[in-house]
């Protein structure tokens, strides 16, 4: 049921893109524009950077009953309103203000005008998914050019209209008006009666960023009212009429085989629809509270084989992996260059390190939920989800079904941070409703999405390095096992270098998860910077410095630096300063923590020592800002989630178990965790926007190891650094 | 087995037929349709659940719902009075005090209910009263600065206190 060819594809497509065959610009009208009623709809065709991204997907058709080539569309409805429809998906981000930004700024639309129809897989355009950072760079492009042609087409309209020359016409505040003020229209004078369909050009010239009027402000949250009020409705709110709750049986480990169950208990119970079909085992139920008690009565005998646990870990992951799909050597690496021999005979001093990181969870605060209902062949299904159309394809498969008979519906969610590309709540919720004969809503519980959701990779990195006197570094031989290919290149100039990552077989299921393996990659290489730097005695931001010419990198390195005063005073006592910087889904960041060692709290061990991360500072560069108010709250969201990984998140496991899948022993950071958090946004209105939901995490965890070798001479090398606080040498 | 048959939620007394050892959170939810509260953990860990009880903030996911009878039940739902927004809504929405917004309605309550016992909490005060509230998506500064906006310990659409956060560095 569970597709892990998958999610290993899912991880690694998107660093090895491959052209695939563009489509042909093929429209069926009549089916797609049923939905729409009467006005102006815009229709965008795909441009070649979307069916590039389209091209990574392995599977996955597109809706039939929907236009192939087309990228996204808008509507103009008669009310003047404007709804703009895409595949991308809100989960906290918050690209629905942004991309709304974007469209009410090409219109010159006020934002409450434009309103999004996202992750609907029946009325929008297909989409990969929302993962990567993508949407800023790819999505808002394409939405801006659709707005803008729009806005060009309606100009000429209403111009018409007005029988006046379109070049006296321009749309101020969602109106038509001429150069003196003497003729105005609005825009649902043009849509009235009229059911037009107009494909804008390609090479429509958009906005510039130094241009940008509501984009590169800081809207407030178009559904902010909703969320304070309790009135939004994430999937787990969904009512459908005669709607049951699910339950599922869980088997007693990983990779369990069902071998009997019995269900005569359950089956007793009134109102209770009992489901079994291979190694599926749940029920459904008129209430929640008996769907519970039905499948805690079914006695289900599973049979598990011997599996292993954290102490194995590392040494597993280092053997090679049985298939290795798409990674492997140089997967995500580059050639070597030169040979790392010579490099490392040149150097004054070489070193050798191993890192690791632990799997995590995402722990999103929703877990995975879906309401499902059929309706004859049809199943639409209801999911928090990254991935509408690849949830969609999964029910297709896992029910026969051709994917016009699925729709999905994504709810704006709460919250994925990459944990929620899959589908495997949305297939469960389908099969209980299917056997019910009506809709079936399933809630995994906290303990079931820290079990059979899936994890962010463990890996083992090798760093060996050479370095001379004056701080050149002459050797880079870096080797990233399991934990992926993400951020593993580096931006310093060095001229001999040896970048790998290999494929290996994980215990536990893996997959994405906020910045990938960007994290473990930073971790390694900028702990291991600063051990460098330590070496030949030199400051830890004026070695980074000899040792790269990117501009940018330097731009955030040394505002991060001065915010915090670096080199300007010496940490107090017990205190320790630590430096990182980075680059990653063209973004570029620099951390500076300050840490401070206390004594232990009731969290750790009483014999050692807590590690405050007292203030963080962190500068971030990811081109022309599109919300700065937006932005500042992703960076400050990654530093404080980053925390967790950094200091104390680990999964424990145990023959094919997790030992900690409770809140209650899995620690996540909370109000007690959080540093005084200082951002420094570059806003480089020279550069086209990346995305940003992702980079801003990967810097703290080794600026915090670093801070903590400053403050206690200890050289921590993996994640988390001190889940029982710092061991104290006597 | 007993059963609880009336609850008095939001100043409003609402007819029910539920098992006494029924969770709150599922009777607000599925029997009450009132879904603001969010169930996160079911082990009291998360707050997304908490509501207020006689203005107390508790855990609902963890509240046998017999325990909320004779008592005056207080939800997100509750907390704007004839349309205008509670000050600490506003505040919220000020701060940008959320992300996916999931655990803003316990956020909410849990704030609700400290500034009712404190009414102009510290910092520390602040971070003492929500530390059983889990945010994912790491927006605790800026509820901190919510909380204060709303209590008025922090002047509404000021920067956050000298030091928390810069301005951008244009270029």
């Amino acid at each position: 049921m569970i597709d892990e060819q998958n999610i290993n594809e899912i991880e690694l497509d998107r660093f090895e893109l491959f052209e695939r065959p563009q489509h042909n610009f093929a429209l069926d009208r009549r089916d797609f524009l049923k939905g729409f009623g009467l006005g102006i709809v815009f229709i965008v065709p795909v441009t070649r950077a979307l069916a590039q991204q389209r091209g990574e997907s392995g599977r996955g058709g597109f809706n039939q009953s929907l236009p192939n080539d087309v990228g996204a569309w808008i509507h103009l409805d008669e009310d003047g309103r404007i709804t703009v429809f895409t595949g991308k998906v809100e989960v906290g981000q918050n690209t629905r203000t942004t991309l709304t930004q974007s469209v009410a700024d090409e219109l010159h639309v006020p934002v409450n005008s434009v309103h999004l129809v996202m992750g609907d897989t029946d009325v929008v355009p297909f989409d990969m998914g929302t993962f990567g950072s993508r949407s800023t760079p790819t999505m808002a492009p394409q939405l801006r050019k659709a707005a803008a042609a729009a806005r060009e087409m309606l100009i000429a309209m209403a111009a018409e209209q007005m029988k006046i020359s379109p070049a006296d016409l321009r749309i101020v505040d969602a109106r038509f008006v001429n150069h003196d003020k003497s003729k105005t229209l609005t825009l649902a004078e043009v849509a009235k009666g009229r059911k037009l369909v107009k494909v804008i050009p390609d090479d429509i010239a958009i906005l510039q960023p130094k241009d940008w009027t509501i984009a590169g402000t800081s809207v407030t949250k178009v559904d902010a009212k909703d969320f304070v009020t309790g009135a939004h409705q994430y999937t787990t709110d969904i009512q459908r009429e005669g709607m049951l709750y699910g339950k599922v049986v869980r088997p007693s480990a990983f990779n369990a085989t069902l071998i009997s169950a019995d269900t005569k208990a359950a089956e007793a119970m009134s109102g209770v629809k009992v489901v079994t079909d291979g190694n599926f085992v749940g029920v459904a139920s008129s209430d929640q509270q008996t769907a519970t008690k039905a499948a805690t009565a079914i006695v289900a005998n599973w049979k598990a084989s011997p599996q292993p646990s954290n102490a194995e870990l590392f040494d597993l992951l280092r053997k090679p992996a049985a298939n290795a799909r798409g990674g492997g050597e140089g997967g995500g690496g580059t050639r070597p260059q030169g040979s790392i021999a010579t490099g490392l005979a040149a150097a004054d001093k070489k070193l050798e390190q191993t890192y690791t990181v632990a799997y995590i969870a995402h722990a999103p605060l929703e877990p995975r939920a879906a309401v499902a209902e059929w309706n004859g062949d049809k199943l639409t299904v209801w999911t928090g989800s990254q991935r509408p159309f690849g949830v969609r394809s999964e029910l297709a498969e896992a029910f026969h079904l051709s994917e016009d008979k699925v729709r999905v519906v994504v709810p704006d969610t709460g919250s994925g941070y990459g944990g929620k590309h899959t589908g495997e709540c949305a297939i469960e919720a389908a099969r209980l409703a299917k056997s019910a004969g009506k809709p079936v809503k399933l809630v995994w519980t906290r303990e079931e999405e820290f079990t059979w959701a899936y994890f962010r990779p463990a890996g083992v990195i090798d760093v060996k390095s050479g370095v001379k006197n004056d701080g050149t570094i002459t050797a880079w031989e870096f080797h990233n096992y399991n934990s992926g290919p993400s951020g593993i290149q580096i931006n310093y100039d060095i001229p001999k270098t040896d970048i790998r990552y290999h494929a290996a077989d994980s215990p536990l299921r893996q997959g994405s998860y906020r910045g990938l393996a960007a994290t473990a990659n930073h971790f390694a290489r900028e702990s291991f910077i600063d051990e460098l730097a330590h070496a030949v005695n030199m400051d830890a931001l004026e070695f980074r410095l000899k040792n790269t010419k990117d501009e940018r990198l330097r731009g955030v390195l040394t505002a991060a630096a001065d915010k915090f005063g670096w080199g300007k005073a010496k940490p107090a006592a017990n205190h320790g300063f630590g430096i990182s910087c980075g680059f990653e889904k063209g973004g570029y960041v620099a951390t500076c923590a300050e840490i401070a060692l206390e004594p232990a709290t009731s969290k750790e061990d009483p014999k050692n020592r807590r590690v405050r991360i007292v203030r963080v500072v962190e500068a971030f560069d990811c081109g022309a800002v599109v919300n700065p108010m937006h932005l500042k709250n992703q960076i400050e969201g990654s530093i404080v989630q980053a925390i967790g990984g950094a200091l104390f998140e680990s999964i424990e496991f145990k023959d094919g178990k997790i030992l900690n899948p409770k809140f209650s022993s899995y620690r996540v950071p909370r109000f007690s965790d959080l540093p005084v958090i200082e951002t420094v946004l570059v806003d480089r209105r020279d550069i086209p926007s990346a995305g940003a939901g992702e980079t801003p995490i990967v810097g703290l965890a080794p600026a915090v190891a670093n801070a903590i070798f400053n403050a206690s001479g200890v050289r921590l090398r993996s994640l988390p650094l001190v889940p029982r606080g710092l061991e104290v040498k006597s | 087995m007993a059963r609880v048959t009336e609850l008095n939620v939001n100043g409003k007394k609402m007819t029910v037929d539920v098992d006494s050892t029924a969770s709150l959170l599922s009777v607000l939810r599925n029997d009450l349709q009132l879904t603001g509260s969010k169930y996160g953990c079911g082990e009291g860990q998360c707050g997304a659940c908490t509501v207020l009880l006689d203005n107390q903030p508790v855990r609902s996911c963890i509240t046998q719902v017999a325990r909320a009878a004779a008592k005056q039940v207080t939800t997100i739902e509750g907390l704007a009075r004839e349309g205008t927004l509670h000050p600490l809504q506003d505040a919220f929405i000020k701060a940008d005090a959320m992300q996916c917004a999931y655990c803003t309605s316990g956020m909410l309550m849990a704030a609700a209910g400290l500034l009712k016992k404190t009414a102009k909490p510290s910092r520390d005060e602040i971070i003492e009263g929500m530390n059983g509230n889990v945010c994912r998506c790491g927006t605790y500064q800026r509820i901190i600065d919510a909380i204060q906006i709303a209590s008025g310990t922090q002047a509404a659409g000021l920067q956050p206190a000298e030091g928390v956060r810069t301005k951008e560095a244009s270029r």
